[in-house]
């Protein structure tokens, strides 16, 4: 029984990062129709770069800090530069767009900091947490709750402020957006930094546990595939929940049915997306598309 | 452009294309080879994901399914190399269509999600049959050798064969995309619910063309099997699925000249970043993916098409005056 | 007094069609102006080429500054309020948040607080559905939803898209004797587009005729009403 309650919160504490890879996702896909391919490598260029800081001597969460600044602005100048000639060309288009961005961060990463493995700070103490006769590691607890403030803020920064209304009204309505005087252009490079920040963090809390290497994030964007189909790609809120379903999952199946060793463990992903676009293809909590004749 | 002009054009690419070999190196050869291979495979995914709208990100798997099934027949049973080709490209058309029913329910990024799990499925499918498969070793298999005691190399033969193969291809899907099958396909993707309205089966044509795309792909990757001469579980990664959509976009799609343009680029390109850069050659590839976008969107062929379009277009108001 | 808004040779089209061939209006300040004319002659695409939301050719004056060629989010923010054609709401969101976006470009929250007072007495039912989701109202409530949301831009100019489509003839008149009372009480000028003839020349002081892309007949909207000759063949009454 302990054993399940462990699977569960370790479960919970990656699952808490697919889910916020897949929040990404969402988050520009609801205002562009396009599926942002480079998000797992911009996140892990974001580690890197938080990396570099601390390896200069910067203490952990200054440099955390500074990587979601840096992050933050670098996914703004991402679209506002990269993505803006394409603006409303047709969504292949942008997809190769976004392909080429995957490229290019991985193979930058390589280049600059090579591809031996890097082990990457945890900012929790390495001491386990005890409840009872559960063990449960400290950063596992730690990653989740550093998830949960992230969503916090996002949900409260969309929810009760000017500028996050203005961004949903973008997102679901751009031309009477327009109407109402906001510059859509600009709100879609905010939720491009957003994102590319939330990215971030999963990337930093990812880090420690798989350890840093270009291809870090490669297995992680397709569990957030994976979370997102399960949500539902029209909500953000289902992406994060779907997340957590499939971090449980994944490590259950993986720690309780025998044949599925490390390679197969990313068949549990591919079952869960065929499974879900079999039987309900908006997911959990998203809105089945309603096509206007 | 008028018809005859248009002919008399293909004529010349022809005969360039059929005196190729005496120009140049194996090796060089050997690419081409490729180029025609990727061309008959992007036709495939062509006609699904550009001519019908449906979007794959698993053509990889077609691919792969029709290079092991030539590479088994071979390697296991001795078949005739060029047998392998129609039974490959039917067992894929019969794997496109089985494919093609359930997917009907999905669109767009749901479609495109299925076939990318598939895509990333393949690779492990093919470890796990090693009996069948040769597992992550793969299969060797030796280059045929030219028939009828022609003079020429192994690699020289595989060239003509497999333009012989694309040319034909080429001409049954042109025939297939310019009458009314082609125009329902595109109907579909437009409007499918007026589609509908007209009478079109549109589930059918749907399952159909997938078979079909699927075919194609196969016999495309038949081919690579007998000119690469080797297969292996590896090759047939989900960047494969990826450089084949990347190949349809930049070389324009619902454009048949477009797969050979694609083509071109998927087998060019990456060599061409490599000599401007050992160290990060891909970064390089993403600047070309990015860049041919913001310069051509709509491929290669879309974007001659557009502007021929537009020279018509002023030519026509110029005479109007 | 110069015209509030005078658009001269305007020209507009969609990709290569042209459907604007060289309109010449105004708008003057504190009137109301109506363009009427039957379905297909242009008049939601000449709204939309005041508000920079087609590509346009010749000249748009606004207070005096030429506003042609500007983006649209830049134009609204002048003073010009557009409700489209189909009402543009935002249908997820609620009606409050909807009104909280039309004041998104002002920045005094003293002057859009008391919009929102002034916005709730001249229409009522919103108050009543503050926080309901604006995709659940009726017709009719969406169109004052729309309306209500111009208003809150606190504008100079109103620019009305045919608001009579799809409603009921008694919530039509309701909305119009808000309009009016708006344009008296606040000083906003309207350019109103209409397929409904009658109920557009009671409202205006101006009105055009448009066909086929062009301008047919201008004059006040008294002298429209009156000419028989006119009314029956561009009017249909």
């Amino acid at each position: 029984m302990e054993i399940l309650f462990q699977q569960i919160v370790s479960g919970l504490a990656t699952g808490g990062i697919y889910g916020s890879v897949a929040l990404a996702l969402v988050m520009i896909y609801q205002a562009t129709d396009v599926v942002n391919y480079a998000q797992g490598e911009m996140a892990m260029f974001s580690t890197y770069l938080a990396w570099s800081m601390m390896n200069a001597g910067v203490p952990y969460w200054a440099a955390f800090f500074g990587t979601l600044v840096v992050s933050f602005v670098g996914g703004l100048l991402i679209e506002r530069i990269v993505i803006r000639p394409v603006e409303g060309k047709p969504v292949l288009t942008i997809v190769i767009v976004c392909i080429g961005l995957l490229v290019i961060f991985n193979s930058v990463a390589g280049w600059i900091y090579s591809y031996i493995q890097k082990p990457f700070p945890s900012p929790f103490p390495p001491r386990p947490i005890m409840l009872g006769t559960v063990v449960f590691g400290a950063h596992d607890v730690g990653a989740i709750v550093v998830t949960l403030i992230v969503l916090a803020f996002l949900y409260a920064f969309f929810r009760y402020t000017t500028l996050g209304l203005a961004m949903r009204a973008a997102a679901q309505n751009p031309a009477s957006s327009r109407l109402c005087g906001i510059r859509v252009g600009w709100m879609l490079a905010i939720g491009w930094g957003l994102a590319a920040m939330v990215g971030a963090v999963a990337g930093m809390m990812v880090a420690p546990i798989v350890f840093l290497d270009p291809n870090m994030m490669a297995g992680i964007l397709i569990y957030a595939f994976a979370s997102a189909t399960l949500g539902g790609f029209t909500s953000p809120g289902g992406a994060v929940i779907g997340g957590l379903i499939v971090g449980v999952i994944e490590n259950i199946v993986g720690t309780y049915v025998s044949f599925i060793g490390t390679e197969l463990k990313l068949t549990v992903a591919l079952a869960v997306i065929l499974v879900v676009l079999v039987f309900k293809p908006s997911g959990l909590f998203g809105r089945p598309a309603v096509h206007r004749v | 452009m008028s018809a005859r002009v248009r002919l008399g054009l293909l004529l010349v690419l022809l005969a360039i294309a059929v005196a190729l070999p005496l120009f140049v190196s194996n090796f060089r050869l050997f690419q081409f080879t490729q180029v025609a291979t990727y061309a008959i495979a992007l036709l495939g995914l062509n006609m699904l994901t550009g001519y019908n709208g449906q979007i794959s990100l698993g053509h990889g798997a077609f691919y792969a399914l029709g290079a092991y099934t030539a590479a088994i027949m071979i390697d296991k049973w001795n078949v005739p190399y060029a047998l392998t080709l129609p039974v490959a490209g039917l067992l894929c058309l019969v794997a496109g269509f089985l494919f093609g029913i359930p997917a009907l329910r999905l669109e767009g990024l749901y479609l495109a999600l299925a076939t990318f799990a598939l895509a990333l499925a393949v690779p492990q499918i093919l470890k796990y049959f090693e009996d069948w498969t040769g597992g992550s070793q793969g299969i060797v298999l030796s280059k045929p050798k030219p028939p009828w005691g022609l003079a020429i190399t192994p690699d020289q033969w595989l060239y003509f064969f497999t333009l012989a193969v694309m040319l034909v291809l080429f001409f049954l899907a042109r025939n297939l995309l310019a009458g009314r099958t082609g125009r329902a396909i595109v109907a579909i993707r437009d409007n499918p619910t007026a589609a509908q309205a007209m009478g079109i089966n549109t589930p059918l044509y749907k399952s159909l063309t997938f078979g079909v795309s699927a075919g194609y792909t196969g016999v495309a990757g038949a081919l690579s099997a007998l000119t690469i001469a080797f297969v292996a579980p590896d090759t047939f990664n989900v960047f494969l699925s990826i450089t084949f959509l990347v190949g349809i976009v930049i070389g324009g799609l619902a454009s048949i000249s477009g797969a050979i343009l694609g083509g071109f680029f998927i087998q060019f390109v990456p060599n061409w970043a490599q000599d401007i850069s050992k160290a990060a050659p891909w970064a390089i590839y993403g600047v070309f993916l990015i860049l041919t976008m913001y310069v051509m969107p709509f491929g290669i062929a879309g974007t001659a098409r557009l502007l021929m379009a537009r020279r018509l277009r002023r030519a026509g108001t110029a005479r109007a005056g | 007094m110069a015209a509030l808004l005078e658009a001269r040779g305007l020209h507009a089209q969609y990709g290569w069609t042209k459907v604007l061939h060289g309109l010449d209006f105004a708008v003057e300040e504190g009137g109301i102006t109506t363009i009427l004319g039957a379905n297909g002659a242009g008049k939601t695409t000449t709204l939309r080429a005041v508000c920079g939301m087609v590509r346009t050719a010749g000249e748009v004056r606004f207070d005096g500054r030429d506003i042609a060629g500007r983006a649209t989010e830049d134009i609204v923010r002048l003073g010009i309020a557009h409700v489209p054609e189909g009402r543009g709401t935002f249908v997820n969101l609620t009606v409050e948040e909807n009104l909280r976006l039309g004041a998104y470009g002002r920045s005094s929250r003293t002057g859009i607080a008391e919009d929102f007072e002034a916005v709730y007495r001249y229409f009522p039912v919103l108050a009543s559905r503050k926080r309901q989701v604006a995709g659940t109202l009726s017709g009719g409530e969406q169109q004052m939803l729309a309306v209500a949301r111009a208003l809150m831009l606190r504008p100079r100019l109103l620019l009305l898209d045919e608001p009579s489509l799809g409603l009921a003839p008694m919530v039509v008149r309701e909305i119009f004797r808000i309009v009016r009372t708006i344009n008296r009480e606040r000083r906003v000028s309207v350019l109103l587009v209409e397929q409904n003839a009658a109920i557009a020349l009671g409202l205006a002081d101006q009105a055009y005729l448009m066909e086929t892309g062009r301008i047919v007949q201008s004059g006040p909207a008294a002298q429209l009403r009156e000419n028989d000759a006119i009314r029956r063949a561009y009017l249909g009454y």
